[in-house]
């Protein structure tokens, strides 16, 4: 039985074709993901993203809980109000999930988890929750909307009644606000400014609606996939999971090494790693031939060694086909990738690829 | 609904035939197949002069989503590709069975369409698949 969002039927209605993603019907387009995609990069667009589980962690141990659960650390939040992304890792280093956490109130955090890890997510969490002075509460209550693009935050500041402008129009980005009745931050998973907005279901339709009133359009989970790739932004499940650890997974940004007191959960695993240097590391492709890049398409170094396509697909905004690829440590600029049978070259380079419209590769 | 042109003949894998002609004709995927796919980003066409046999692997549509082999639905020698898809694979969205075709085959046996569907077999194919 697959699950629906509070906007299911907002969906169908904007004609939305609806698929099966992590166990929730979700609008994977709603005529034209390349349309979709450049809308979002040139102007902006509203996403439904309330298939990923919102969790608060609550109550006084709740900074000591966070700080052993996540190997960033979010003492790098130095005030209320801030957001920071993380990896939560297995005792082997390997990535049980990636998520963002928003440092709200003293003793209230909010993590959003994605989707398809929520199961696995809570467990963990409860798991280790042990000795420490929290309440996990998984906000089933809430939706959240996605609203991206370089016109995303005039667009809705345009739209918000003034209590809710009050919090809008002082976030940085990365920087979060609640009260009562929504809760805004300044992130996203496109490259592109804009907000990310979470409020009771019960609102949701009617902000929805005043959203695309707006001419704000709704896009689908597939320009979201292109423009997170281009974006050079992870997907879990393609690009790192429990077998892979951040070192090799272009996350090692992620990992709080100091202060070095901060025992969190995989850091003597990944200590190791670290140690004996990590002999993959994932980077970026741009197909210089003919074709499009896909997941586990062979990767190969000649005299070097073999890789792997973790996320590839077609970039809307280079017209070329771009790639995430897990490749051995020594890779060197070139490889070529094996795409039915035939070699086609292609070029390293260091993602992002897109950033706020702009190509950031040659 | 998609549309299904009473006047083509169709294959099992959702490619269309359309007799021009001096045992001519030219061959496209079908509406339902395009929209199936979503944005169509590349098209491998084979080369022409190759001779190909009904049911053979004539290509590759590759959209945002999937790649999807394309298989000639008739024996022949293939004429002329549609060169215009290099650079706008969209065509077969847009008109698939205009200016979106993929190739022009010399056909080895005219009589081969007859096996093919017609548009109400066809029709009740993707109608059955829906379901």
């Amino acid at each position: 039985m697959t699950k629906r969002t509070m906007l299911y039927e907002q969906h169908v209605l904007a004609g939305a074709k609806m698929v099966d993603f992590a166990g929730w019907e979700m609008p994977i387009h709603y005529g034209s993901q390349l349309q979709e995609h450049h809308q979002v990069r040139q102007d902006c667009g509203v996403f439904d993203v309330s298939h990923m589980a919102i969790v608060d962690v609550l109550g006084p141990g709740a900074r000591d809980y966070l700080r052993f659960l996540l190997a960033n650390d979010i003492d790098k939040m130095t005030s209320r109000g801030r957001s920071l992304y993380s990896c939560m890792l297995n005792d082997r280093g390997g990535v049980i999930d990636d998520l963002i956490v928003y440092f709200v109130d003293v003793n209230k955090y909010r993590i959003v988890l994605n989707a398809s890890r929520r199961t696995q997510d809570l467990d963990w969490m409860n798991q280790q929750a042990e000795g420490f002075a929290i309440g996990l509460h998984q906000r089933d209550d809430l939706s959240m909307v996605a609203v991206q693009g370089p016109n995303a935050i005039a667009k809705v500041q345009s739209l918000l009644t003034p209590a809710q402008l009050d919090l809008a129009v002082t976030l940085r980005p990365f920087d979060c606000a609640e009260n009562e009745q929504i809760f805004i931050a300044r992130t996203g998973y496109t490259g592109e400014d804009g907000y990310e907005i979470i409020m009771h279901s019960e609102n949701i339709i009617e902000f929805w609606q005043r959203l695309l009133a707006a001419d704000i359009k709704p896009i689908g989970l597939g320009a979201r996939d292109t423009l997170r790739l281009e974006a050079g932004l992870n997907l879990y499940g393609n690009d790192m999971d429990e077998t892979t650890h951040p070192l090799e997974s272009m996350l090692g940004w992620t990992i709080a090494w100091e202060p070095y007191e901060r025992l969190f959960l995989g850091r003597a695993a990944l200590e190791l790693i670290k140690a004996a240097e990590p002999n993959r590391k994932l980077v970026g492709l741009v197909l210089e031939g003919k074709g499009i890049l896909r997941q586990h398409h062979k990767v190969i170094f000649p005299g070097i060694g073999e890789g792997e396509v973790t996320s590839g697909g077609f970039s809307p905004t280079l017209n070329k086909s771009i790639a995430f690829a897990r490749v051995p440590a020594t890779a060197g600029d070139t490889c070529l990738v094996e795409i039915r049978e035939k070699q086609i070259p292609a070029k390293v380079v260091k993602p992002p690829f897109v950033r706020h419209g702009k190509i950031l590769v040659q | 609904m998609n549309h299904v042109p009473s006047e083509l003949r169709y294959s099992k894998s959702h490619e269309w035939v359309r007799l021009e002609g001096n045992g001519i004709a030219i061959v496209g995927i079908t509406d339902h197949a395009q929209s199936l796919l979503g944005d169509l980003v590349y098209v491998e066409l084979p080369e022409v002069d190759t001779s190909l046999k009904a049911g053979d692997e004539a290509g590759v549509v590759e959209s945002v989503k999937a790649a999807s082999d394309v298989y000639t639905p008739v024996s022949g020698e293939i004429l002329e590709i549609n060169e215009a898809l290099a650079t706008a694979p969209e065509l077969v969205n847009d008109d698939p069975y205009g200016h979106g075709w993929l190739f022009k085959i010399q056909l080895d046996d005219e009589n081969e369409l007859e096996e093919l569907l017609d548009s109400d077999g066809y029709e009740e194919m993707i109608a059955a698949d829906d379901h």
